[in-house]
């Protein structure tokens, strides 16, 4: 499990621990992702988990995926919470048998010794009902903290994963702050050079948290939502099932400012939560439907 | 038809051991789990017929284990015969039988002039029985959650399991039970603790295998791992001068997240303690799942125990350090809350309920409260609640519920009430009304504290009642096992609180105020939501708003309200559709379900007091009279009763009432003017009763339920004596009508105390 750990003393800097977990999921046989080019919660929205993780054809990558969470945002005053973070993600599908052992080497590759901190796999099961997903796993703690949650989907989009993927969300900021040692993520050091979290992201924080909670135009955002509905419907008419999917992330994130504006009721919370769900349900299904005939020929046994 | 005869006597035995080891399994699921695994073990080995004996079974976060000591290493064989016909019998008989066995003629044996189909049943070996249990069980192992996983999930019907299965281990007297199940084959081989051990462990037999594991790091057995935390959590407390608050569910909790459980005491800023000890507790408790501790005076200490799950290089001190920034992060998070909560007064809280429904047709938790206040100071004005001051128990009750919406309470639902207790007391309220928010949920169970406090009280009991009376109106009754909103619970608390507290009241009374409450409450918010219901309310000129406790009257104006509503033909808002439905039933709803509300109550009352012994049949006899609902009262009545029935003057008189009972059903009479000269016992039961009588209202007016039942005692004598030496059925009508007069008479005087028909035996 050691044998790519970090040894040297100098904890990793937020770059190079991303570095480390791009040459060691690499190596062992993940395709590095870029981020997705959409803003969108969590990085389970990109495509490359969310869609891959449907059909039988194997699929393992990482990457790293900004997310967005609108209502998180503190202004750059809070030391723990962003509306715009990181979180790097892997799936590996089928889930391979030694899963956990894979997940804790990447640990030790970061300069994480479980023998001096306290790596715990504690119950925590997974849900998104705007995805029609579930799973079951942990949230992986090290001396306490959260650092990792860690699930073996077993449906997507309503479906049941044939087969189940496993998927890994480090959130790196966090881990970044307990390797660093620091107690404000602004602290952080980004590099090895003197550059820090926050000489990249405080002023963007305050520009968005202000935006997102003051300044976005409601109407425009409501319209958006309507028109990424209208077109989520017409791409999967003309069956193209990743545009539309494209158009219920698009949808999903314009509910969340919407949220964050303060503009949605509870009683509407609820249905703009059912059309979300509605788009990215169906945009799955279209996704399945393109591909079931292909799936079935090569896998034989399988079905949807 | 068949019998069994025992095959060869003396088998040998051997030990078995199965370890069944998967990634971690949830801590809260282990006990159930060792629980499913003995309870399927002993199923498939009854089935197979292989006698068990003690089993002992442990649990890991990744392992369950189970030994089964002194297995016959082999079935019983088992020899079956059937009787069949007579040897003389036709042949038709002899070939229905053949085609019943599935034998041959010449397979029979004969006996005695009889045939008989014998089926000699071969001992199966315990090693093949155990290599078809156990797949078996791990396919009907009924995990509350469970999963697929890894390739084979790619069929629909692959294995589950509570977290991918990992390996087998299955050996019976050292030798391995081969099997198999998705993919897994298994062996002797197991794994050590997942960090402090590397390869893999050999298992010789049952008796190395603890001993292999412990030196691996892993401390097999769940109980031993709860002793190292319940202890050391101690010793970690005691060496830092403190004392540990014991919490049997953590010990628990964290021996089930551990394979070497090592507590560690960790420190946190003293500064965080100025957040009340029960928030501090329960972030650590259930966030984090730590120990706290309390100072040598009983403070709470700036102190946590966490449980590593490995023995440090450094002796823990990274791991404490962790851990107190994550705790850190967690308090000041909670600090956060309470100084921002803090910045609101409950009135102003108070206000945000009516946002949060209760029920779609009770209204919102605002509509609740302002019943809950209303109740509250009649409770108070009227002196059911004596020296209860009704304006403090209004205040409280109003801002009862405040603390729902606060910031403390969104994260930790648990501290509701609690701190809605610490916010009015920081806001200067007085200790009457900040207690009575702290513990107007209070009794949540059979062993909660149940207030006494007047104010407390008050608002307890109109809490519950409201409650009750809501659910009840709009026919959300308790059915079976289904009790959705706690109903029953809400019956016992006002149980509890009645007796508990000596408070006085006619249920019934009571509960119908707070059913006509719920209707105006209905009524208030439909007028006030809704233009088109106002508008039309005022057209029909018959109803306001009601701002004092609806009574009796109220009911009738809602009677002519809603037979006026006829076809109403404004649309109306979807809430006052529901509120029209539901104030048409009102009439009906208020007369009839204070008397259902008190028989639900009569049966609570029943369960709780089976406890302390006091015979349900008893409860119903006094309950049947139907004028006697203060349960304080009613109580009494009862203990009274059941002191006098265990007498023999109790048990005589429940005979001549039975007696007499009996004859009134069976017979007709008119009552007619007892012309004629009676006969002695017949004057004598006269004359008793004449005392009788008097004495036992006298007595029941007077709550003095001994001198009541003392007064029918005084009729058993003249009861046995007119029984014996008096004819009822006289030829004589006037004879007749007078003697059965006379019964009525008597029972009507035992039935100013109980009505002893229902009493059983």
């Amino acid at each position: 499990m050691a044998d790519t750990a970090n040894t040297s003393a100098e904890p990793l800097s937020v770059q190079d621990m991303i570095l480390a977990l791009h040459a060691y999921w690499g190596a062992k046989g993940c395709l590095i992702l870029q981020p997705y080019d959409m803003r969108m919660g969590a990085g389970t929205f990109h495509p490359a988990t969310t869609l891959r993780a449907l059909g039988p054809q194997p699929w393992n990558a990482a990457y790293v995926q900004p997310s967005r969470r609108p209502t998180d945002g503190r202004y750059g005053e809070n030391p723990n919470r962003l509306q715009h973070y990181y979180q790097y993600q892997v799936i590996m599908k089928p889930s391979p048998p030694d899963l956990q052992a894979l997940y804790l080497g990447s640990l030790a590759a970061i300069g994480i010794d479980p023998l001096l901190h306290d790596i715990r796999f504690v119950e925590d099961d997974w849900e998104s009902p705007t995805l029609g997903a579930w799973g079951l796993g942990w949230e992986v703690w090290c001396d306490g903290m959260e650092v990792t949650q860690f699930t073996y989907f077993q449906q997507m989009g309503g479906f049941d994963c044939k087969p189940v993927a496993g998927e890994l969300t480090y959130g790196l900021e966090r881990l970044a702050m307990y390797i660093q040692g620091v107690d404000n993520v602004y602290d952080l050091k980004f590099n090895d050079h003197g550059v820090s979290y926050g000489d990249v992201f405080l002023e963007n924080e305050r520009q968005m948290s202000t935006w997102n909670f003051e300044v976005a135009d409601t109407e425009t955002l409501f319209e958006g939502f309507r028109r990424a509905e209208a077109e989520c419907r017409k791409a999967l008419e003309a069956g193209v099932p990743i545009a539309a999917y494209e158009q219920a992330i698009e949808a999903s994130h314009l509910f969340n400012l919407l949220q964050a504006r303060g503009v949605i009721s509870v009683q509407e919370r609820a249905s703009y939560m059912g059309r979300v769900r509605d788009l990215a349900r169906g945009s799955c299904e279209g996704y399945m439907e393109k591909y079931r005939p292909e799936w079935e020929a090569k896998f034989p046994g399988w079905t949807a | 038809m068949g019998s069994e005869v025992p095959g060869v006597d003396g088998m040998s035995t051997a030990d078995f051991l199965l370890e069944l080891r998967s990634e971690e399994i949830p801590a809260r699921m282990q006990a159930g789990a060792r629980a499913d695994l003995e309870k399927l073990f002993r199923r498939e080995m009854e089935a197979a017929g292989l006698a068990v004996g003690a089993l002992t079974i442990w649990s890991t976060p990744r392992r369950l284990t189970l030994i089964a000591r002194g297995l016959p290493l082999a079935t019983e064989a088992v020899r079956e015969e059937t009787k069949g016909p007579r040897t003389s019998a036709p042949e038709q008989a002899l070939e229905g039988f053949l085609r019943k066995t599935g034998l041959a003629k010449d397979q029979l044996t004969e006996r005695d002039g009889v045939w008989f189909a014998v089926v000699e049943k071969p001992g199966r070996a315990a090693a093949d029985v155990l290599a078809e249990a156990i797949p078996a069980i791990i396919r009907a192992f009924p995990w509350p959650k469970s999963q697929r996983w890894g390739a084979a999930s790619l069929q629909p019907d692959s294995l589950r399991w509570v977290r991918p299965l990992s390996g087998i281990v299955a050996l019976l007297g050292g030798e391995v039970v081969p099997c198999e199940i998705g993919g897994i084959h298994s062996g002797r081989t197991t794994m050590g603790h997942r960090f402090h051990h590397s390869g893999e462990i050999v298992i010789d037999d049952v008796d190395d295998y603890a001993a292999k594991l412990r030196e691996a790091h892993v401390i097999v057995d769940h109980a031993t791992r709860e002793a190292i935390v319940r202890e050391g959590a101690r010793k970690a407390a005691a060496d830092a001068g403190l004392v540990l608050v014991e919490d049997e569910g953590l010990v628990i909790e964290n021996a089930g997240l551990t394979e070497w459980p090592v507590p560690l005491l960790g420190r946190f800023d003293e500064a965080f303690l100025e957040v009340p000890p029960e928030v501090i507790q329960l972030t650590a408790r259930v966030n984090q799942k730590y120990f706290i501790c309390r100072d040598s005076a009983g403070q709470l200490a700036n102190a946590f125990v966490c449980t590593a799950n490995i023995a440090a290089h450094d002796g823990g001190a990274m791991i404490v350090a962790g851990n107190r920034k994550v705790l850190a992060a967690r308090l000041s998070d909670a600090r956060f809350f309470w100084e921002q909560d803090k910045k609101t007064s409950l009135a102003a809280q108070a206000e945000k309920l009516a946002r949060i429904t209760f029920h779609e047709k009770l209204g919102t938790v605002a509509d609740k409260v302002a019943r809950v206040a209303k109740l509250a100071e009649w409770l108070a004005a009227e002196g059911v609640v004596p020296g209860c001051d009704p304006a403090q128990a209004r205040l409280a009750a109003e801002l009862c519920k405040a603390d729902l919406v606060t910031e403390m309470v969104g994260e930790f639902p648990e501290l509701q009430g609690l701190m809605g207790g610490y916010y009015a007391r920081a806001e200067g309220l007085p200790d009457a009304v900040a207690d009575a928010i702290r513990d107007h949920y209070k009794p949540v169970g059979q062993g909660d504290d149940v207030p006494t406090a007047p104010v407390t009280v008050a608002v307890a009991l109109a809490d519950k009642l409201d409650t009750l009376a809501g659910f009840f109106a709009i026919d959300e009754k308790p059915t079976g096992s289904k009790d959705p909103f706690a109903l029953r619970r809400a019956a016992l608390g006002v149980i509890q609180i009645l007796l508990a507290g000596k408070v006085r009241c006619n249920l019934t009374a009571v509960l119908r105020n707070a059913i006509a409450s719920v209707f105006a409450s209905v009524l208030d918010r439909a007028v006030a939501g809704d233009v088109n219901f106002a508008i039309y309310i005022e057209k029909i000129g018959k109803l306001q708003p009601h701002p004092a406790l609806p009574t009796d009257e109220f009911t009738a104006r809602i009677a002519d309200f809603t037979a006026e509503l006829g076809d109403f033909e404004i649309k109306l808002e979807p809430y006052s559709e529901l509120a029209l439905d539901f104030l048409r039933t009102a009439p009906a709803v208020v007369a009839n379900t204070p008397a259902a509300l008190v028989a639900f109550f009569a049966d609570r009352l029943k369960v709780q007091q089976r406890e302390a012994g006091v015979r349900h049949d008893l409860i119903d006899a006094v309950f049947a009279l139907g004028n006697e609902d203060d349960l304080v009262r009613l109580l009494a009545r009862v203990h009274a009763l059941q002191a006098f029935v265990g007498t023999e003057d109790g048990v005589n008189l429940i005979a001549g009432y039975k007696r007499a009972a009996n004859i009134l059903k069976k017979e007709e009479y008119a009552p007619l003017a007892a012309d004629y000269e009676p006969e002695p016992a017949e004057a004598a039961l006269g004359a008793s009763l004449d005392a009788a009588e008097p004495r036992a209202e006298a007595a029941v007016a007077a709550e003095d339920f001994t001198a009541a039942m003392a007064a029918l005692a005084s009729l058993r004598a003249p009861i046995d004596a007119f029984f014996e030496s008096v004819t009822v059925n006289d030829a004589d009508p006037a004879k007749r009508a007078g003697r059965l007069g006379l019964l009525d008479r008597f029972r009507a005087a035992v039935h100013k105390v109980a009505d002893f028909s229902r009493i059983e035996g």
